[in-house]
């Protein structure tokens, strides 16, 4: 059985399509990465499939339970770490769990010790007694998680784990969350704005403008794209990318603030770039497919390229209400 | 309802993993939601109790209008009070006003857990949302009826004696008022997302409500239009219950009882002291349900 179905989903705020008609699949016991520029409507549609959203149209069924008419029996087999913090910081890190417990209904007998486990796993044992708002950004952040995993959610929707936190606390996340892949029969569903933290998920979907324009594993996308991304850093922009179309018959856009170019083979198309491209050229650099190229095969542009054209994210202004 | 079962650690496995604990949790019903009701009001308890300066706060208020106000104006009320202290025909009101303050802080919370992102952890448990309405507005009540027995406890201060009946009946009205105001508040904090908006509507209706209840003066000889208006503050009908439990520990003349106890009259009928705290019980009723009502669609 499917942990995430969903079919034809479709959400609109107003005149907006936030949400246009997706389809999705995850396998129980998958972590799959859900990725996208903001406001591409990953938020929205984790929001649907947590139950905080009513589709306009479609189907979801969440660990076996359908989002719209079996509402509580969701909601008690998932867990949820939202973007912005969710906790009381004038209750300690134990009296949250606490609250949180509680409120599941946790069998009484098993909460120290499912309590134990989980702050142990985010390395907030020894801190479970002080009041949470003296915890810093990335310890708040992980006790969201540890609270999330309090009740043993079926699925664990995690939506920007990482935002806003340092690198290596970011890279500790992702610690626990491969521990906890490890650790508990759990299927984790982890929306991401940033490319190379996608790289964890066993399958990813990428999400443009409501839509889901690639789903498979990291690999495969990237193998797809076939191409090495050449970038050139050159005085006279419009001239390179028109003196590569001329003589090498290649379609180069400006991304970043760089000419950028895909190539099949980009280390030996170097030398002949230098020898016959005729705009003098400062530096050139060649990469792998990432899914930042992923992304960009599927969109043309990039993904910081398109956030900076999007507008913000419609959830984030209905659920903070600001 | 558990079972503990063990897995393979897996190839780099690291050595924080435990044998996972399964947990059931347990199904729907009335039950999670009493739990529902049972743990949002154990959070007001607690954060009350931390919250000490909220404490002395919400107490000052009441005190300053019953000793500044009433210790002031006493001499010049003299001639109307029939021989009675003002401050002791002002004392019930202000062991109504302490419920009211601190009633109205309660409902403030849901603003702030709005704004702090806590109130989002609760609308997504699995519980109903009338049940942590419901936790809120009995904590609300809780918590403003312990500042009420503060002020009671000054009772002899201003020659009211204690009794157990007087404290018990005053109790129960307090939480009843306290309750009332709670919902009240909940209900508008559903729609106002700003701590200064809130604050300033709460000041708008409350202060009015209070003033318009008799807290302050007798309800005998008013002029028409006031009467109109005290008999519509639904404050009315709890302070004046509170009044009588309070005069009937002193020994009043005939005409002193006339003049500072005149009770309720609707076009000329005496509303009996039961169907005055019904009036009290209805609108705190109307006010939850309403309550309910914008927590479900919010």
């Amino acid at each position: 059985m499917s942990a995430v179905e969903v079919r034809g989903l479709v959400k609109r705020f107003g005149d907006v399509e936030a949400v246009r008609g997706i389809d999705l699949d995850v396998a129980a016991g998958e972590t799959f990465g859900f990725l996208g520029p903001n406001g591409a409507g990953k938020s929205t549609t984790i929001a649907m499939l947590c139950t905080l959203l009513r589709p306009d149209a479609g189907s979801a069924r969440v660990a076996g339970h359908d989002v719209v008419a079996e509402r509580d029996d969701v909601r008690r087999n998932i867990g949820l770490v939202f973007q912005d913090p969710t906790l009381d910081g004038y209750l300690s890190a134990e009296q949250n769990l606490r609250f949180h417990a509680e409120l599941y209904g946790v069998p009484k007998a098993l909460v120290p010790e499912r309590m134990r486990l989980v702050l142990e796993m985010v390395g907030l044992w020894e801190r479970r007694g002080s009041l949470v708002q003296t915890y810093s950004g990335g310890m708040k952040r992980r006790l969201e998680i540890a609270r999330g995993l309090l009740h043993a959610p079926r699925v664990l929707f995690l939506d920007e784990p990482t935002v806003g936190l340092d690198p290596q606390t970011r890279a500790s996340i992702w610690g626990y969350i491969e521990e906890l892949k490890a650790a508990e029969d759990i299927t984790i569903f982890v929306t991401t704005h940033y490319m190379d933290e996608a790289e964890h998920a066993d399958r990813i979907a990428i999400m443009d403008q409501g839509q889901i324009i690639a789903l498979d594993t990291p690999e495969a996308l990237k193998a797809a794209v076939g191409k090495d991304r050449v970038v050139l850093q050159v005085d006279d922009d419009d001239a390179a990318i028109a003196a590569l179309r001329e003589r090498f018959g290649l379609e180069a856009t400006i991304a970043e603030g760089h000419v950028t170019v895909a190539v099949e083979g980009g280390e030996a198309f170097v030398p002949r770039l230098f020898a016959e491209l005729g705009v003098p050229i400062r530096g050139v650099s060649v990469a792998r497919p990432s899914l930042d190229d992923v992304f960009m095969s599927y969109t043309g542009t990039t993904i910081r390229d398109a956030e900076a054209a999007g507008g913000p994210d419609p959830l984030m202004r209905m659920m903070v209400g600001r | 309802m558990a079972s503990t079962e063990t897995r393979p650690a897996g190839a780099g496995g690291t050595a924080i993993t435990p044998a996972p604990v399964r947990v059931v949790v347990a199904p729907a019903g009335w039950r999670a939601d009493l739990r529902g009701v049972k743990v949002v009001w154990q959070r007001e308890m607690i954060r009350f109790w931390r919250d000490k300066l909220r404490i002395v706060t919400s107490l000052l208020q009441p005190l300053i209008f019953l000793f500044v106000l009433g210790g002031g104006l006493a001499q010049i009320a003299s001639g109307g009070t029939e021989g009675v202290d003002l401050r002791t025909f002002m004392f019930p009101g202000a062991l109504a006003m302490a419920v009211l303050f601190t009633a109205m802080f309660s409902a403030a919370s849901v603003v702030w857990d709005r704004e702090y992102g806590f109130l989002r952890e609760m609308l997504v448990a699995p519980v109903r949302r009338g049940s942590i309405v419901l936790g809120k507005c009995i904590g609300g009540a809780t918590v403003a009826s312990f500042q009420g027995v503060l002020v009671m406890a000054l009772a002899p201060l201003v020659h009211v004696p204690y009794s157990l009946a007087m404290v018990a009946e005053v109790l129960a009205l307090q939480l009843l008022l306290a309750f009332m105001i709670t919902a009240f508040g909940v209900m508008a904090a559903v729609q106002i997302t700003q701590m200064q908006a809130f604050m300033a509507l709460m000041q708008m209706v409350v202060m009015p409500l209070l003033f318009l209840s008799g807290a302050l003066f007798p309800l005998s000889g008013l002029p028409r239009w006031l009467e109109v208006l005290n008999r519509l503050d639904p404050l009315t009908y709890a302070v004046n219950p509170i009044r009588e439990a309070v005069f009937r520990q002193i020994d009043l003349t005939p005409a002193a009882h006339a003049a500072l106890l005149p009770g309720i009259t609707w076009f000329g009928w005496q509303v009996p002291i039961a169907v005055q705290v019904l009036v009290v019980a209805a609108f705190a009723g109307v006010m939850l349900s309403v309550a309910i009502w914008q927590f479900r669609r919010a």
